[in-house]
């Protein structure tokens, strides 16, 4: 519109300027989390993760010099590393915590009885004392140092292991793969054959379903659980993947037959009325030309229902997951770490940030299909 | 046996199943029940094509039945019923006990200012972003990251926005964003901010309304496209600077879009129920319908007041319902 409307470049700019400022705006918790993920816990609770992708200047804990003593030219001398390899910057350094700034890297501290310390930009250190102190406390050092950018990937092998803190996490990540894919497939095949008869095949009551089915379009699925987990008690499949797939295909039912008939009936009526003249049964016509044509519209249903059934939590709750631990899914899994290790980030940001990757890429790589699926589904 | 593999093996049954259900049961009706030949085929194949249909359309609908419309009227009938007393039938009992419950009307409040802010900022942002991508180099790109929540579950969802309302106690570094920015504009001390009435559940709604935005702005953006040019060009012609543009002459053409984003958003807020429960799970004044019902029914375990709440949702749910179904038939009558 802006460039229409009389080239004014500073109205382009600001166009350009608010963009940016709201993407910033809706990416920046996500990369939060992503972030923190890789960041361990000490980092993640001593600084902003935000803070986390610069060269940082902090004072650091003490550290107690330890290390063993050489005796070289009358002196007992102790050399080594404050922070072992870490890659440090030292700024500054003390003896106290109460002048810990007092000294330049690469200074040497007169401390009482005749010891000297000297502290490197890099961290390495040097004592020497004209007596020995074998078995005396020696001096703590603090310093002011700025470390640069530190990543890890130690959460990831942690959770992915299943002895680590996150134990537990591939088998939800597995049961959560056991429990979209069925559920993802299933509900399609129904679909496909009643958005056909929808769209194509003349008899009475046809408008009829389809009001049905854009009212149970909208039916909120909280009414089915209790009805439904009474039903599932009662022939025998109780809660399990068998009840989970089952629920899935119900609740994707009406968006699946929504989306297809809507998609079906747009297909070029010459290549339907052709084969029929031409005597090929509907089963023919169905199998062999419709549902080739209608791809599309198949992968937008398929992904809505891979996301929708991946990130829902609540018809796992219901009709899956029992007492027995063994059935947890990803969404779930989050949710306990949430009640049970709600501080501890480094866990919580890697489990999350695992359980949201997959739908991420799915959203990244399909985002047409996805799109396309959103434009149809939406009553209008 | 392994769960991939009973999955596997349920994928493979019921693709047959379904295949051979439809294979065979059209034979069935060609071949043997009424065939196309002999003294009265023509009379058959009319009766095997009147059938047909319903043969495809029954394994959907069935489960259409049995899945969602049974469930509305077992849940109103649960509603009725007391489990505590054998079932025992009790009239509007439970919805009374459920009015008179405090953390029901603060749910039924709440509620009430999810569904008048959620909707409207997701729409609001969505058309504005919408509108400010429209003529972008980059604006698919744009698009495209603000989009990206769409995919996220809301307890990932949860965990990230968590994460941005951390609060450390006084005197830490603040790793959460909304505390260190707090602290960055005030002298205060950093607000613990799930834990403040009022606040938190305006601060939960937020994470709803990052992930529809994305939603409201695909639909409005291809809505935008829509609009005939000449409308465009004849008020830019006739002198309208921009914003009489948008307001006067693109809003009013794409009414209707806006009407079916705000309502399906709408829809969406009364379902939301993982926000609430993995974020505060009610507490601190933030309780909303759905998590109210997930409460009563699965950790009091009182089903009549559960599902008294179900349909305290089903009720707001209506009227929407009602208006698609209206203009679903208008469009296929036209």
């Amino acid at each position: 519109m802006s460039n229409i409307a009389g080239h004014r470049s500073g109205a382009v700019w600001a166009v350009h300027l608010s963009v940016v400022f709201l993407v910033l705006l809706w990416l920046f918790p996500t990369v939060g989390l992503f972030v923190s993920s890789f960041r361990t816990a000490d980092q993640i609770v001593s600084s902003g993760w935000w803070s986390s992708l610069s060269t940082q200047e902090s004072q650091r804990s003490p550290v107690r010099v330890s290390g063993e003593e050489i005796e070289s030219n009358g002196a007992f001398v102790i050399e080594g590393r404050l922070f072992g390899l870490d890659d440090v910057e030292i700024s500054a350094w003390g003896t106290s915590s109460r002048r810990a700034t007092e000294f330049q890297p690469g200074a040497s501290a007169e401390l009482k009885d005749g010891v000297t310390l000297s502290v490197q930009v890099d961290g390495s250190f040097q004592l020497s004392s004209p007596v020995s102190q074998e078995g005396q406390r020696l001096p703590r050092v603090f310093t002011t140092a700025s470390s640069p950018p530190d990543f890890t990937t130690d959460n990831y092998t942690n959770m992915l292991s299943a002895s680590g803190s996150g134990g537990g996490m591939g088998k939800a990540f597995l049961n959560t793969f056991t429990v979209t894919i069925p559920a993802t497939i299933i509900p399609i095949l129904f679909a496909a054959f009643a958005a056909y008869a929808l769209a194509w095949m003349e008899f009475p009551g046809r408008m009829i379903l389809i009001a049905a089915v854009v009212a149970l379009l909208v039916v909120p699925l909280q009414l089915a659980l209790i009805p439904l987990l009474k039903f599932h008690n009662a022939i025998g499949i109780g809660k399990g993947y068998m009840g989970v797939w089952l629920a899935h295909t119900g609740f994707g039912l009406p968006l699946a037959i929504y989306l297809l008939r809507n998609y079906m009936a747009g297909l070029p009526k010459d290549i339907i009325e052709n084969a029929r003249v031409d005597g090929a049964t509907e089963f023919q016509i169905f199998t062999r030309i419709v549902l080739p044509l209608s791809f599309p519209a198949l992968a937008s249903f398929a992904i809505f229902q891979f996301l929708w059934t991946w990130n829902d939590l609540l018809v796992a709750r219901v009709f899956l997951i029992d007492s027995s631990g063994q059935t947890t899914v990803m969404t779930n899994f989050v949710v306990e770490l949430l009640g049970t290790r709600g501080g501890n980030w480094e866990i919580l940001a890697t489990a999350a940030f695992v359980s949201i990757s997959v739908p991420l890429a799915v959203f990244f790589f399909m985002q047409k299909y996805l799109i396309r699926g959103l434009l149809a589904g939406s009553v209008k | 046996m392994s769960p991939v593999v009973q999955g596997l093996l349920t994928i493979a049954v019921a693709v047959s199943v379904c295949v051979g259900y439809f294979y065979s049961s059209n034979l069935i009706l060609d071949r043997v029940l009424f065939p196309a030949k002999g003294p009265n085929a023509g009379r058959n194949i009319n009766v095997a094509n009147a059938i047909r249909p319903w043969l495809f359309l029954f394994p959907a609908f069935a489960a259409l039945a049995l899945y969602l419309a049974y469930p509305v009227f077992e849940s109103l009938r649960l509603s009725l019923l007391d489990r505590s007393q054998g079932n025992a039938f009790v009239g509007l009992d439970n919805y009374q006990r459920m009015f008179a419950e405090p953390k029901f009307r603060e749910a039924l409040g709440n509620n009430f200012l999810w569904l008048l802010i959620v909707p409207a900022a997701s729409t609001a942002f969505g058309l504005l972003i919408a509108q400010l991508t429209d003529r972008l180099s980059w604006g698919s790109i744009a698009k495209s990251l603000i989009f990206m929540p769409m995919a996220i579950s809301f307890v990932g969802a949860s965990v990230i926005w968590k994460l941005v309302y951390e609060a450390r106690p006084v005197g830490f570094e603040q790793t959460g964003v909304l505390n260190a920015v707090y602290l960055f504009l005030t002298d205060n001390n950093p607000l613990n901010w799930l834990t403040i009435p009022g606040w938190n559940s305006f601060l939960l709604m937020v994470v709803l309304i990052w992930i529809q935005t994305g939603f409201a702005m695909v639909i409005l953006s291809a809505a935008l496209r829509g609009i005939p040019e000449e409308t465009v060009e004849a008020a830019i012609v006739d002198g309208a600077n921009p914003f009489q543009i948008f307001f006067k002459i693109k809003v009013p053409q794409i009414t209707s879009t806006i009407v079916v984003v705000w309502t399906t958003i709408t829809i969406t807020v009364l379902k939301v129920f993982d926000i609430v429960f993995a974020m505060t799970n009610g507490q601190w004044n933030t309780q909303v319908l759905a998590n109210y019902m997930f409460d009563k029914l699965f950790r009091a375990n009182d089903w009549g007041v559960g599902s008294a709440a179900a349909m305290v949702i089903m009720v707001l749910v209506t009227p929407i319902l009602v208006w698609n179904v209206i203009s679903v038939k208008r469009d296929y009558r036209a």
